[in-house]
């Protein structure tokens, strides 16, 4: 590994990482008011309508697809008889199909959101920024995946990409193998890590409250109120000068 | 027998007389800040009419509440769990923003700015949504009074299903008004549509809350609620809703809304229920059923068993005391005068009305008879069967025989205690004629036309643990007192937090308002910006000082934000003029 590759794929990404995480459980515990998913439906809904499921939708099967390409090894797959080409045609069309989807819905997203007033106004600089390091990940994602595809030699990234990405998380980063990738790909695992560092700063933390508990909880939860009196919790440090006895 | 407590109201509307003021303090109160511009936690409605949002009662549309499945199971009637999560990235039944109205303010500023001309400047409307030009179309009461009828008029969903020839007769015979606000439910829809969870049911009192740390928007709950009382708040991105002024009843003082009504019309107090059979009421086959379904919920508290179980339940005993004392308990059991607003939801509502006589007693004295005759009275109601079945399609599920029985109750209260009054022989018979006692008249005379602060409102205080009422009073006092001097940080202090509009720690309610109206009374856009909050805004003007940009600074004067001392301690600097009617 030489020194850049040390810095490009070992040092950036465990950064990003760390950013990540940590910069969850910070949000979470003092911005619990801020994590949201901060819906525009209320201004414009035609648009809204076709292009946020067609988005969502595609980002979560690629997000699937990500997940079975990266996290299972080669080995298994032709282990349990899947040929190479199988896998890549199969990965290829429904990369496709995904990414289309997600690249079409995000098109429309971002035309509704500079062109309908009220939704363009609502549009923070954060929203902007993650806007850019979305939409980039995303393009050279789709690009990458169709472009090496039509060269008639698809890159086998099950060689480098996903194993350099699980040695990450085996805490032995072999950023060599990145060195490998076509510039393409290389560009897109950057801006991804990079997407990761933003991520908890940026309307993207709605990712992580997906309401799946709902299928399983009774339908109306009681709750007890709150043993302080008057609007709202005192914060730690504020409470008022008191005797113990007058404590709640 | 599991006993629960629930903190509910009464509204008289005979005596409704459509002012308003209820709305206007209670956005005063809880909704005067930006992104819920539009949200009335209370509104005003003239029957019929379309009420807000426009034709909101439409459930075939919007789909709001629970009905009954095809094997007879409760279930929201916008559909079930999976379904729910399957459209959460774009709720196709939600209201936009039209179906409510695009809220504005006027561009004052050119009043004072523009140059000498021939023609008087006018303030343009503009949209406090987009900030452009914009034509005022409609309102939260666009149709108040009939107002465009019967063009509007015709739209109401009540009237629609009552058929095309009642619709003409109609406008001639029948208006009244209707305020609403957040039933708060025994079986809300809100929260069971809410995918996180946000949404719950106070244990000790029954008022319907949203969390707003863990309310993630998804817009859901607006859905569920057939009533549509939850509103999005498009600037941080959550739901909000009437809270039934928790932090007043609390302490023991009515809701603002009550409190402020002109009308004196509402009443407040707990009734004790069985939460146990709170499904099975709701899952009753026959609509028409479903009024004395939910009657039967209620717990008699002066039954010893009720009390011995609500003991159990950890009711304190002062509650238990309430709730034989409540003004709502008597209204709708004793004297069974109270309907709830549209049982057919299913979702059990807590705010109960009292349908108006009004329209018939009118009616009676047009055509030149006694509004006070009992039998006049009689007749009447038996004849007047429009307005009877329109109020049967509101409290009954379209089921006429309790509305009339009520009217029935209040024409005999009117003629029996005319006679009472004018010190004439009371005729015993009146009261005889709809199953009451004189006793009973007598009562219910005193509870709805004297109708004493301290008989409206029975409000138990809260229980905290090593707490007296006065002590809570006091503490509630405090929050807000001190921490506008101590408290720092949190997007009440000075503009949004660093991840947009809504980030940053939460700040006591007092707080937040208190800003609010100082930013909004010293911003110079109509819109605030994503990132900045600015605004001017008359409607919020509370008419203390001179909100700055009200006005051109004078010489030597710096634009700016006022001194928060010296405003609230209204020593006005020279700059400061005062407001003048
Ligand atoms: S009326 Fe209130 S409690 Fe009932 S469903 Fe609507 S928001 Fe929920
Ligand atoms: S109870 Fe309070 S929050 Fe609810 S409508 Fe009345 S004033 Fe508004
Ligand atoms: S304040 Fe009272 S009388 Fe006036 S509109 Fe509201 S409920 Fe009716």
């Amino acid at each position: 590994m030489t020194g850049t590759e040390l810095l490009l794929w070992v040092i950036v990404p465990y950064l990003c990482l760390a950013v990540f995480a940590g910069g969850h459980v910070w949000r979470y515990r003092y911005d619990k008011f801020g994590w949201t998913t901060r819906s525009s439906q209320l201004y414009e809904r035609r648009l809204l309508r076709i292009a946020s499921p067609l988005f969502h939708f595609g980002i979560l099967a690629a997000l699937g697809g990500h997940v079975m390409g990266l996290l299972i090894p080669k080995s298994w797959t032709e282990a349990a008889g899947v040929p190479e080409v199988a896998y890549h045609a199969v990965s290829l069309t429904f990369g496709t199909i995904a990414g289309v989807g997600t690249v079409v819905g995000m098109a429309l997203l971002i035309y509704r959101r500079r062109t309908v007033g009220p939704v363009f106004s609502a549009t923070t600089r954060n929203d902007k920024m993650m806007y850019v390091f979305l939409a980039v990940t995303i393009v050279l994602g789709l690009v990458t995946t169709v472009l090496t595809n039509l060269t008639g030699h698809p890159h086998d990234y099950r060689e480098t990409v996903s194993p350099y990405f699980r040695s990450v998380f085996y805490l032995q980063p072999q950023g060599e193998l990145m060195a490998e990738a076509p510039l393409g790909f290389q560009l897109h695992v950057m801006s991804a890590w990079l997407l990761l560092a933003i991520w908890p700063f940026t309307r993207l933390v709605h990712v992580f409250s997906a309401p799946v508990g709902y299928l399983t909880r009774p339908y109306i939860p009681y709750r007890s109120r709150d043993d302080v009196a008057g609007s709202r919790k005192v914060k730690p440090g504020w409470e008022p000068v008191a005797t113990s006895s007058r404590r709640p | 027998m599991r006993v629960m407590a629930q903190m509910a109201m009464v509204m008289n509307l005979d005596k409704c007389i459509g002012c308003h003021t209820c709305s206007v303090t209670c956005k005063q109160a809880w909704t005067n800040r930006s992104g819920v511009e539009y949200v009335w936690f209370n509104n005003v409605e003239t029957r019929p009419g379309q009420g807000y949002p426009r034709t909101y009662q439409d459930q075939e549309r919007w789909k709001g509440g629970w009905a009954l499945n095809r094997r007879g199971n409760l279930s929201l009637k916008a559909g079930g769990r999976v379904k729910k999560l399957l459209s959460i990235f774009s709720n196709p039944l939600m209201p936009s923003i039209q179906d409510y109205y695009e809220p504005w303010t006027y561009d004052y500023e050119t009043l004072t700015n523009a140059p000498a001309q021939e023609h008087t400047p006018v303030a343009r409307p503009k949209s406090l949504i987009s900030g452009k030009d914009m034509k005022v179309q409609w309102s939260a009461n666009w149709d108040d009074n009939l107002a465009g009828s019967p063009a509007l008029t015709v739209e109401d969903p009540i009237l629609k299903t009552l058929g095309d020839k009642v619709k003409l007769e109609f406008e001639q015979t029948f208006m009244f008004y209707l305020p609403r606000i957040c039933e708060h439910c025994l079986n809300p829809s809100c929260a069971a549509s809410c995918p996180s969870g946000a949404i719950y049911k106070r244990e000790e009192d029954g008022i319907v809350l949203v969390d707003q740390d863990r309310c993630k928007g998804w817009r859901m709950c607006v859905t569920g609620c057939p009533y549509k009382k939850i509103y999005f708040n498009h600037r941080t991105g959550k739901a909000e809703k009437c809270t039934f002024c928790y932090p007043r009843v609390e302490v023991g003082i009515p809701t603002v809304c009550a409190e402020t009504c002109v009308g004196r019309l509402r009443y407040i107090g707990i009734v004790l229920y069985d939460a146990d059979r709170v499904l099975e009421a709701a899952s009753v086959e026959d609509e028409h059923e479903l009024y004395m379904a939910q009657r039967s919920l209620l717990l008699d508290p002066d039954d010893p068993e009720v009390q011995r179980e609500a003991e159990l339940a950890g009711i304190p005993r002062d509650w238990i005391t309430a709730a034989q004392k409540s003004p709502v308990w008597a209204l709708i059991n004793r004297f069974e005068i109270a309907l709830p607003l549209h049982p057919e939801y299913r979702t059990m509502p807590m705010v109960w009305y009292i349908p108006p006589l009004s329209p018939v007693v009118d009616r009676l004295t047009e055509t030149g008879h006694d509004g006070e005759d009992a039998k006049s009275l009689f007749g009447a109601i038996d004849a007047l069967r429009i307005p009877i079945s329109y109020l049967a399609e509101l409290f009954t599920a379209g089921d006429p025989k309790p509305v009339r029985d009520v009217l029935a109750r209040l024409a005999a209260m009117r003629s029996f205690m005319r006679d009472i009054n004018l010190g004439r022989e009371p005729d015993v018979s009146i009261p005889d004629s709809v199953g009451m006692t004189p006793e009973d008249i007598e009562d219910m005379h005193r509870l709805l036309a004297i109708a004493k602060y301290e008989d409206r409102y029975v409000i138990p205080t809260a229980h905290v643990e090593g707490a007296d009422p006065q002590e809570l009073a006091h503490k509630l006092e405090e929050t807000a007192a001190e921490c506008s001097l101590d408290y720092d940080g949190g997007p009440g202090m000075g503009g949004s937090g660093p991840f947009g509009e809504s980030s940053g720690g939460a700040s006591p309610l007092a707080v937040e308002n208190f800003h609010m109206l100082k930013q909004r009374q010293t911003s110079d856009t109509f819109v605030d910006p994503a990132d900045k909050r600015r605004r001017v805004n008359l409607l919020n003007w509370d008419g203390k000082g001179a909100g700055k940009d009200l006005f051109p600074p004078r010489e030597g004067e710096h634009r700016g934000a006022p001194d928060i001392a010296q405003g609230a301690a209204g020593t006005d600097s020279p700059g400061v003029v005062e407001p003048r009617p």
